[in-house]
């Protein structure tokens, strides 16, 4: 039996959030987190979390699993488990809604600065606008992100200020499209990222890149930003 | 939109950011030097260690240091300040705190930039 702790927290009812333990049965096989909270659902019905694909690829049910973030879906026991002890917690750092799910609107507000969608004012041709492998070879390591949020939950200085710091996830989107060979709005996109916050508030610590489950570099993506600004405004 | 405040030194991120890399540097080079000058003359007398701080390029030196310490210093005290000082995480009495914390700041390397100004050329 595998003891799993919980974090529960029903603004409705409850005054405070608690951990409830529960036990389960995981019939001695390496299930992912997600498989275990099937489980405690089909014991406790009044569990809440998000899932959706149960893949990796919806990023929908990032959590806090024993201390560390990542996706549910595709963080096997062997992983995480230490004593035979499973601890859930919410991602940290965002409005909690119900017990395991959390407000993401801090989260998207930052994505949404970005500006994530390409901008190119040239008219467009008849077909598409295209790009060399080597262009497209740029946006490697930056598009796979699915926005699952594990990395800027991570992140103290976006605990600090996740109003005024854009985060990881959205700096890596930021860098995304600053490497876009068919975006032609660099220059608008950097006047905007050139505040002591929306980027500098990074101090390179790098947790988020020990979480990110897509295995995905921000730290870098920060770097190359910086490196930006430095040619454009000096 | 980005973000604007008002009372970082720069204004801007990225001139901040330089400024502490720079004023790093030139610390660093300061203390390379005194450190590198005690090691060679292990029997340093007063009037050596005073004819030292009499040249030139030794004052133009210390007070690029100093210059660059208060720079350091306010840069880092503010990120920390709107870090940990902040409304989210104390509530409405945060901003008070936090100017009057920053004027204390400002306050106090005024004073060290001036008291050191004054040793290196007062009488
Ligand atoms: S960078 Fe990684 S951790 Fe961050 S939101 Fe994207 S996929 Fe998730
Ligand atoms: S490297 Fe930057 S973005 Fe990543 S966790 Fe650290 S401060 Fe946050
Ligand atoms: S359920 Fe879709 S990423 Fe885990």
């Amino acid at each position: 039996m595998l003891n799993v702790s919980v974090y529960r927290y029903n603004p409705d009812v409850d005054s405070a959030p608690r951990m409830q333990d529960y036990q389960v049965d995981t019939g001695g096989k390496d299930l992912m987190v997600l498989d275990v909270m099937e489980l405690l659902k089909a014991q406790d019905p009044t569990l809440v979390f998000r899932r959706s694909c149960r893949e990796g690829v919806c990023g929908s049910d990032g959590l806090n699993i024993n201390g560390k973030n990542g996706l549910a879906c595709v963080t096997p026991l062997s992983e995480c488990v230490r004593n035979n002890r499973l601890v859930l917690r919410p991602l940290p750092g965002l409005p909690v809604i119900r017990d395991l799910v959390i407000d993401m609107g801090q989260f998207y507000a930052q994505y949404e600065k970005i500006q994530p969608w390409l901008i190119n004012d040239t008219p467009a041709p008849a077909i598409e606008r295209l790009q060399s492998p080597e262009e497209r070879e740029k946006l490697d390591g930056l598009y796979e992100c699915i926005l699952c949020a594990c990395c800027s939950t991570a992140c103290p200085s976006f605990w600090w200020n996740p109003d005024k710091f854009i985060g990881p996830a959205g700096l890596l989107q930021a860098y995304r499209f600053l490497a876009d060979s068919r975006d032609t709005a660099a220059e608008e996109r950097l006047a905007e990222l050139d505040d002591p916050f929306s980027v500098f508030r990074c101090h390179s610590i790098q947790n988020c890149v020990a979480v990110c489950p897509k295995e995905l570099n921000p730290t870098r993506a920060i770097g190359h930003i910086r490196t930006l600004l430095l040619r454009s405004g000096t | 939109m980005g973000v604007k405040p008002v009372t970082s030194l720069g204004r801007s991120g990225l001139s901040d950011w330089l400024i502490q890399r720079v004023s790093a540097v030139v610390i660093a080079v300061y203390v390379l030097v005194m450190v590198g000058y005690l090691a060679v003359h292990p029997d340093l007398s007063y009037l050596q260690w005073a004819a030292l701080h009499q040249q030139f390029w030794v004052r133009l030196l210390t007070l690029a240091t100093v210059l660059a310490i208060a720079a350091h210093a306010w840069i880092g005290v503010w990120a920390v300040l709107t870090d940990y000082v902040t409304v989210r995480l104390m509530g409405a009495k945060a901003t008070v705190l936090r100017i009057a914390l920053e004027l204390a700041t400002i306050a106090l390397i005024l004073a060290y930039v001036v008291w050191a100004i004054e040793i290196l050329w007062g009488a």
